[in-house]
């Protein structure tokens, strides 16, 4: 029997062998039945050497022919064994895509550190430093620097906790009712200019209700140069305001007190809810009132060895919750501090 | 400070739309809370007269009241109040009235009811029930002479009133004077000062009583009038309608008088009667210690030497800006008036009623501080009134002893000071204009103004102050939004805020919630999770003045704040809850300040998640926590060792102290389920606890590259058992301290019985690479029998075959 007639009947076998063929593995059991070591194409191939000259050149020619096209056949039933799979995914392993989710771990920051890092970042943005201060302070730097003095009327305005401290009794230790000692500390220890922001935790000591906390954040601001003024103040707020609520917001000051600012400013936006045709939001007014802020006192700037007909500054306080109220709409301040996860995870 | 608009309008034309002035007493400082309008929602309440009180036939403190309100017929109504008489005007309210429920204080429409058996057709009301105050003792009754029958009750008491939330700087602005003189400036009109004139008919003041002030720096100012043949009795319906808009209830026309003056002038003002003073002479002085006085409201209380009195010369007579005494109180017998107004230290009168626990409506203005100017003015407008009013008849003259006399303040403005702190450079005409219309005088030199503040201003001391006062007047809307200016000074790193930064930012990223919890407690809280002899040794921090029970105490632990919170939303959810809070524990020190010091705590519990998210059999363990402390370390770029360790409150043999370069930084370990439980939690909670600061010192500030070698890894599983005590972390230690061995790690771990009682098999995946060649299986196998050696030697280890 002929090399040849062995060729056409390996490809017969391979041929029908092909056809049968339903998935990928039993094609990869006929790739090695038909072209594997140990295939008989592939013992005739090794026995091509034993044959003479011009038989081995056409029984070589029809061998390697045989190879390509069983290569080929074999890349061919591959795509449509492939193209047969899809089709078979879009069809009956089709899944309904509605279902949920496979749940990752759920973690997010508090909203409180949301907000009071987004304020942050618009003062970064402008150059400020941000700098942390201790929460018990000496009675000292959270009042008598700042111009309230023991038994001032503006005492009054911040219920203070005091810490017990027994021997020692130079100054009194308290929980700060504002970030405001930051600025004294700082100044204290650097010169002008000073461009920095102080958020952090203050205590109040007063009964708490929807809109009030004991606990609250607040975000310092302090710059102090030659030539800064209230427009100054106010540019540096705007630009806050349009951070947190909207690039088309207005700021709206009127005046307001606070001891260690002269003259006081109370700066509002205009209702970013309404756009200022007056909501429950805003109180029917159309401006909500977001934070307080001024001058810094001439007397405090001398204290601290800056002199005040060179050296001008502001100064601003935020109260971090209420903005987050705000731009959550949260309707009870006293949710942040509950840690209830249900509050916690929408944020 | 509530403003009635009617009284307001005395003083000035208000010539503006209400909501108008309050905007711009608003923007000017003088923030108005709210606008009320009393009357509002007096839609079917009239005035009625009494025609008739009877008797009610089954209940004794009830009456049937016959009220006309000018119509064909009377009504009869069941009233309870006792105060109900013939031929009163009174508030009658018809059926379907919307009123105040006096028990609970919400809108109600009146019914026709039966009481008691017999049908009451409407309703006399309280003021309680009108909204006009909280008096609901008796019924309102009208004296005003406006008041006629039918007439609705909001034509004779309507009026809407300004509530002002004051600034303490302002004290001028407690008065409805102070209030109208703002008004007159911000609305371009001119103030009517009240009228003082009166017909002195009396004997000369100064020849009937005395004054002697002994510590004038307490008292600058006292001084006395005598007003005689007074007659108690009902004030006017105009004052007693102004004082109950101003939020005052009326009592008789001496005390009606006395208030009504506070509250228009803002000083407050005090009546002797006359025939109680001994020998007509007062003196000003400190008390003695343990000095006593019973005052008006009864009670006798006790003095220090702190505290300012008026005396006579047998003894206390009131306390000076607090409270009268009981004894020389004005009252239906009193003929003569003896009139005090005066002014005292504001912070004595402060201290003093704190310390009495008496605030009033004058300690307050007293302690916000009075000109001394207007005492005079305040005595001469009472007077005036008691004459007018109460029939009396005024002494000439006055007493006054003035010791201190204030000198009016001066302030010197550079010009260029107002565009220096403002921004904005206003004409010099605006400026005059503007200080003068709230009554500064100007005088304007080519450099600076020259100003004179009014006496009621003595919140304006400088030349800030007086910048202050220009832009309220110039409006702070004129001032333009400019871009911050000038040098950036450097920055100021802030090391510990940029790491805690970072773990936050990686533990939500693991999937830790972030919560923040307040920082006091109490110390039954805190000993849960603090060993009792360190609270001992360094007891937390106290507060004072606790506002709750359980918050009195400076944390000095997180532990017990995350474990309440877990405990709280356990009750809500079963599902894998993990928690984390980065915040400071407040150390005692012997220092100024304790030491705060920067802590993140992590809480884990509950059981792992199926492909729907419900919880599975499979609970939390250790490994879970340890994830979320390991993938800190990971990511800041720190080798963090875990070895086997006790703490307080953590379970032993389930509890590791977390290492950095030798040093502890934090722990790690299961709650101690009697920990556990004193939080209400039933299921196992795994805790950890790293303090930022002594981690700190081993964060890079960024990773370094490590070189990828070019050549193949050979990776091949190593079965080495070891006994059961042995740390999987020294194992890998040994494997990993060989030169070719890029990586290794545990992938399983098993105790049973294919290994020896006692002994444990790790299954430890070794990667061997060498950053210069490709490794033949001859380099690994003796790679392999090095480590071997070495294990056998330093850990007691086999290799399994
Ligand atoms: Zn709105």
């Amino acid at each position: 029997m002929s090399v040849l007639t062995t060729i056409e009947e390996i490809r017969a076998k391979a041929r029908d062998g092909l056809a049968e063929v339903r998935n990928d593995a039993e094609l990869e059991t006929w790739r090695v039945a038909v072209m594997g070591r140990k295939s008989p194409l592939m013992s005739a191939l090794r026995s091509l050497g034993k044959l003479g000259p011009e038989e081995r050149k056409e029984a070589g020619r029809a061998a390697n022919l045989l190879k390509t096209q069983l290569d080929q056949a074999l890349e061919e039933k591959r795509e449509t064994l492939g193209r047969a799979r899809i089709e078979e995914t879009e069809t009956a392993g089709r899944i309904d895509v509605t279902l949920p989710a496979r749940p990752l771990p759920e973690g997010r920051l508090h909203p409180v550190t949301q907000t009071q890092r987004d304020i942050v970042d618009a003062f970064v943005a402008q150059g400020f430093s941000v700098i942390e201060g201790p929460e018990v302070e000496l009675e000292y730097y959270n009042f008598e620097a700042l111009r309230i003095p023991a038994d001032h009327p503006a005492r009054e305005l911040m219920d203070t906790f005091y810490i017990d401290r027994s021997g020692d009794t130079d100054s009194k230790l308290l929980l700060r009712t504002h970030t405001s000692p930051n600025q004294i500390r700082f100044m204290e220890n650097n010169d002008p200019p000073v461009r920095i922001i102080c958020p952090g935790r203050t205590y109040r000591n007063e009964a708490t209700d929807p809109s009030h906390e004991w606990m609250i954040t607040q975000t310092e601001v302090l710059a102090v140069d030659e030539g800064l003024t209230l427009a100054h103040l106010k540019g540096t707020l705007f630009e806050l305001a349009k951070r947190l609520f909207g690039r088309d917001r207005k700021v709206r000051f009127r005046c307001d007190f606070f001891r260690f600012v002269e003259p006081g400013v109370d700066m509002a936006i205009d209702c970013f809810l309404c756009g200022g045709k007056g909501c429950r939001t805003c109180k029917k007014e159309g401006w909500i009132e977001i934070l307080g802020a001024g001058m810094v006192h001439p007397e405090i700037l001398a204290n601290m060895g800056y002199d005040p007909d060179i050296y001008t500054g502001f100064a601003a306080g935020l109260g971090v919750e209420r903005i987050a109220m705000l731009r959550y709409g949260v309707d009870d301040i006293r949710h942040f501090y509950e840690n209830d996860l249900r509050f916690l995870r929408q944020f | 400070m509530r403003v009635p608009i009617k009284w307001l309008s005395e003083y000035v034309t208000v010539v503006l739309p209400v909501k108008e002035v309050a905007q711009r007493l608003t923007m000017a400082g003088l923030e108005v809370t709210s606008i009320e309008r009393t009357g509002d929602d007096w839609e079917d309440v009239v005035i009625g007269h009494v025609v008739e009180v009877q008797k009610h036939p089954d209940a004794d403190r009830l009456t049937l009241v016959t009220v006309d309100i000018g119509g064909d017929e009377n009504f009869e109504v069941v009233c309870g109040a006792g105060n109900v008489a013939k031929g009163q005007n009174i508030a009658y309210a018809k059926l379907g009235a919307r009123l105040i429920d006096a028990r609970t204080g919400e809108k109600k429409k009146l019914k026709k009811a039966k009481i008691r058996g017999v049908v009451s057709r409407g309703m006399v009301c309280s003021e309680r029930e009108l909204g006009l105050s909280d008096e609901h003792e008796g019924i309102l009754v009208i004296t005003s002479a406006l008041a006629e029958r039918g007439k609705p009750l909001a034509e004779v008491l309507g009026d809407t009133v300004l509530d002002i939330d004051m600034k303490p700087n302002r004290a001028d602005g407690l008065s409805v004077v102070g209030v109208a003189r703002d008004v007159a400036a911000l609305t371009g009109e001119t103030l009517r000062e009240p009228d003082l004139s009166f017909e002195a008919a009396g004997e000369s003041v100064v020849l009937r009583a005395r004054v002697d002030i002994n510590d004038p720096d307490l008292c600058s100012r006292f001084t006395l009038a005598i007003i005689e043949d007074i007659k108690i009795g009902p004030s006017p319906a105009w004052m007693q309608e102004a004082l109950l808009g101003a939020g005052m209830r009326p009592i008789n026309n001496v005390v009606d008088i006395t208030n009504y003056v506070m509250l228009e002038l803002g000083q407050p003002i005090h009546a002797f009667d006359y025939d109680t003073v001994s020998e007509h002479h007062i003196i000003v002085r400190r008390a003695k210690d343990g000095e006593k006085l019973t005052t008006l409201d009864g009670k006798e209380r006790v003095f220090t030497s702190k505290q300012l009195l008026i005396t006579d010369p047998t003894g206390p007579i009131a306390i000076a800006g607090v409270m009268g005494g009981l004894a020389t109180e004005v009252t239906d017998k009193t003929q003569t008036i003896l009139l005090e107004v005066a002014n005292f230290n504001p912070v004595n009168i402060r201290r003093t009623a704190m310390a009495l626990k008496l605030p009033s409506e004058a300690s307050r203005r007293f302690a916000w501080g009075i000109a001394p100017e207007l005492a005079p003015m305040a005595s001469r407008r009472v007077t005036k009134f008691l004459v007018e009013l109460a029939g009396g008849k005024a002494g000439e003259g006055l007493v006054d002893a003035y010791p201190v006399i204030s000198a009016p303040v001066h302030v010197s403005l550079a010009r260029k000071r107002i565009a220096q702190v403002l921004g904005i450079d206003p004409s010099e005409e605006q400026v005059v204009q503007a200080l003068e219309a709230l009554g500064f005088t100007v005088e304007s030199k080519p450099d600076r103004f020259e100003i004179g503040v009014p006496y009621w201003r003595r919140d304006v001391l400088g030349p800030d102050d007086v910048v202050e006062e220009v832009a309220r007047m110039v409006g702070y809307e004129t001032i333009p939004a400019a871009p911050l200016a000038g040098r950036v000074p450097p920055g100021v790193p802030q090391p510990i805020r940029e790491l805690r930064e970072r773990a936050r930012d990686i533990l939500v990223g693991a999937g830790m919630q972030e919560i923040i919890t307040y920082p006091l407690t109490s110390l039954e809280v805190l000993g849960r999770v603090v060993e009792a002899e360190v609270l001992e040794k360094a007891p937390p921090l106290a507060v004072v003045n606790p506002l709750n029970v359980g918050q009195e105490r400076l944390r000095t632990s997180l532990r017990a704040s995350l474990l309440e919170t877990l405990a709280r939303n356990l009750r809500l959810t079963k599902e894998h809850i993990a928690l984390f809070e980065t915040a400071r524990v407040y150390m005692p020190t012997s220092g100024a300040l304790p030491n705060e010091e920067e802590q993140i705590v992590g809480v884990v519990t509950g059981s792992r998640l199926d492909r729907f998210g419900n919880p599975t059999d499979e609970n939390i363990d250790f490994y879970d926590a340890k994830a979320y402390a390991a993938r800190l370390f990971e990511r800041l770029s720190v080798t963090a060792s875990f070895v086997a360790y006790e703490d307080y409150g953590l379970l032993s043999g389930r509890t590791a102290r977390i290492d950095v370069s030798g040093q502890l930084v934090g722990v790690i370990g299961q709650v101690h389920p009697r920990t556990a439980k004193e939080f209400g939690l039933e299921k196992d909670v795994y805790l950890f606890e790293i303090r930022i600061a002594d981690l700190l010192d081993h964060v890079p500030p960024v990773a370094t590259m490590q070189a990828i070698s070019k050549y193949p890894a050979v990776v091949e599983d190593l079965a080495i058992v070891v006994d059961r005590g042995e740390p999987a972390a020294s194992v890998l230690a040994e494997i990993k301290g060989h030169p070719l061995v890029a990586s290794a790690q545990v992938f399983d771990e098993y105790v049973g019985s294919q290994v020896p009682e006692g002994r444990k098999s790790l299954a430890i995946s070794v990667s061997y690479q060498a950053p210069d060649r490709t490794l033949t299986d001859k380099d690994v196998a003796k790679a392999r029998d090095k480590i071997v050696a070495r294990l056998r030697a330093n850990c007691a280890a086999e290799l399994r075959s």
